[in-house]
């Protein structure tokens, strides 16, 4: 059968989103950043709101997620983001407004405009891709190292003494009155993927039923940055991220009633 | 009319309700003295009832300032108002909006520096305010009002020449001019404009790719060094059409004058107070007061060494302004600068002293 052919008897089973378009990705092969901009693009173009979605991009490896994803982009200083979407969403409160960002943009530099935008009740959401090292900028420790992780800035491992605990700003997120959902995902396995894509609607809803700010962590690879494979990252992710960085919904304010 | 009723206030009350009535859409800020009125007044007029306009106090001034830049990339008329350790927090995120291209509006009520330095006046954030500030090749618009009717007067035209330009604007005011109270005529009211017209206006902004329209990226990132340099062009194109269009100055008493005083805001009052004093003793002189310190009156400061013996810069600071002054004279005549620091405001007759003893 030619391509057509299976199109025509409307067997697809899968094509890309059409929000996200043709630019080649600079994300290194591996990486957990495509597998989100998929799932981002396909939710709002399933929810409709392409001309009513205002993203805004962090400092770090997604810096350029605006050439990627066909919607408005705001490319915020390091760790500003929900500082600028708070305003947007203020002032267009009928748009779907969210950040898009990593650890070390949100839960270090942006750790203030993170929690008090959470603890504001925004309506918006912040994605957060949490790989555990700085990427961008070549493999530098993170918040959310691990201790005893390798980076360029612990390159003997992450000690206690030295550089203190790695930093669960998803659990501090969960305990503040503002945040409507807070939930912690991965999307290693087709499993996963789903998973993290059905976080991400209901985050995108509540945002717009104005139920409060919502807060999506994906647990991440950085294979370059850890120096492994990428099949050898997963498996590293699995036996030593998942257990700092349990899985699942923290809170889930808007299913309750 | 009462529009045109007169009311007596403070500089930083007329900040707020001018921002109210000239059709600001969102104002983020955070307090300190001496401007935290601004923001007091904006909570007690309560305009997101009446006019829709959005008040956000923010947990610091690096977050208001990133609010208004996140307010600005939609394209809608937002401010913020601080003083000089807090506009210094700024700088980031105004240099990103310079970058970026983004009309916005920044208030400074200048105190006494450096560091946490004195809450009484000041006008030392001059070379922040006029030179940059922040990282990277820019400038602000930069308005200085010496009354509290300009404080009221400049934010409808500091909005006007930042959408103008697509650049930010400062209204570069001092911790007196924000406390005094004066009597002032609020601007007639404006109505906020519609999202139609801010999507007509603003064809670059981020509003949603409304109509289906190609996305809109604000921002001021560009990693080829080529496309880098073309950009900056563009920009620095800009502020020369800026400074040949929007210099506005202020002339007093210079017709005969045989000795030229330059001074803004606060130490301008100050200044012609001095010149009626000196004018009593048989001293010819006189008052250029610039409008817009950036752009700076480069030309009239020029066209005025031509005409009188030297230039007194009159600043509440250390002399910074007397630098671009002596850059417009280029060495024609004696530049002189007098000042006084630490918050303290300059009385009228040392300024006479200080004529007499400079030149």
């Amino acid at each position: 059968m030619t391509r057509e052919e299976i199109i025509e008897k409307g067997q697809v089973v899968y094509k890309k989103p059409t929000l996200l378009n043709d630019t080649p990705m600079h994300y290194c092969p591996g990486c957990s950043h495509g597998v989100v901009h998929k799932l981002v693009s396909e939710v709002i173009e399933e929810m409709g709101m392409t001309d009513k979605t205002i993203a805004i991009s962090p400092v770090g490896c997604a810096v350029f997620a605006y050439k990627y994803i066909d919607v408005d982009w705001q490319e915020a200083a390091h760790g500003r983001a929900p500082a600028l979407a708070s305003a947007t969403k203020r002032l267009w409160p009928d748009r779907l407004v969210f950040t898009y960002q990593g650890d070390g943009d949100l839960a270090c530099i942006g750790t203030a405009e993170t929690i008090h935008a959470l603890n504001r009740a925004e309506n918006i959401t912040i994605i957060f891709i949490n790989n555990a090292i700085y990427g961008m900028t070549g493999g530098q420790m993170a918040p959310t190292t691990l201790l005893g992780m390798k980076t360029a800035t612990c390159p003997y491992g992450r000690e206690v003494s030295l550089h203190g605990y790695p930093l669960k700003i998803t659990e501090i997120a969960a305990s503040l009155e503002g945040t409507c959902y807070v939930t912690r995902q991965s999307v290693h396995t087709v499993a996963a993927i789903n998973r993290a894509k059905r976080a991400l609607r209901k985050a995108f809803e509540y945002s717009m039923q104005g139920k409060g700010s919502n807060l999506v962590e994906i647990v991440s690879t950085c294979n370059s940055g850890w120096k492994m494979t990428p099949e050898k990252a997963n498996k590293w992710m699995e036996e030593n991220m998942f257990e700092f960085y349990h899985l699942g919904d923290l809170k889930d304010k808007g299913a309750e009633k | 009319m009462a529009d045109q009723e007169i009311t007596l206030m403070k500089g930083n009350e007329a900040i707020a309700h001018a921002a109210i009535r000239c059709g600001c859409d969102g104002y983020f800020g955070y307090p300190i003295t001496p401007q935290s009125e601004v923001l007091e007044t904006l909570a007690a007029e309560k305009p997101w009832e009446t006019t829709g306009m959005v008040v956000l106090q923010a947990e610091s001034e690096v977050s208001s300032i990133n609010m208004v830049y996140g307010g600005a990339c939609t394209g809608k008329k937002v401010m913020t108002s601080s003083s000089s350790p807090g506009v210094s927090l700024m700088q980031e995120g105004i240099s990103y909006m310079a970058g970026a291209e983004l009309p916005a509006l920044i208030v400074n009520v200048m105190r006494g520096g450096p560091g946490l330095g004195t809450i009484q006046p000041s006008q030392s954030d001059y070379f922040q305010a006029c030179k940059g500030g922040g990282h990277g090749d820019y400038h602000l618009i930069v308005l200085a009002p010496a009354s509290v009717q300009e404080m009221a007067d400049f934010v409808d035209l500091a909005f006007t020449l930042a959408f103008r330009y697509r650049n930010p604007a400062m209204i570069l005011a001092d911790g007196a001019i924000g406390q005094m109270m004066e009597k002032v005529v609020l601007p007639p009211f404006k109505p906020r404009r519609t999202e139609e017209e801010i999507i007509k206006e603003c064809p670059w902004a981020t509003t949603g790719r409304v109509g289906m329209r190609k996305p809109n990226i604000i921002t001021s990132l560009e990693l080829r060094s080529e496309e880098m340099e073309i950009i900056n062009n563009r920009i620095q194109d800009k502020y020369r059409k800026i400074e040949e269009s929007e210099v506005r100055y202020e002339e007093f008493m210079l017709e005969d004058a045989e000795y030229a005083i330059v001074a803004f805001g606060s130490a301008a009052r100050i200044a012609k107070k001095s010149i009626e004093v000196a004018r009593a003793q048989g001293i010819k002189v006189g008052l250029l007061r610039p409008i817009t310190l950036w752009p700076f009156p480069v030309k009239e400061v020029c066209k005025l060494a031509g005409q009188v013996k030297g230039i007194l810069s009159l600043e509440i600071n250390a002399g910074q302004m007397v630098e671009d002054i002596r850059l417009a004279v280029e060495g024609r005549i004696p530049v002189r600068h007098f000042g006084r620091l630490g918050g303290i405001i300059p009385d009228p007759d040392e300024v006479v002293d200080a004529l007499k003893r400079l030149f």
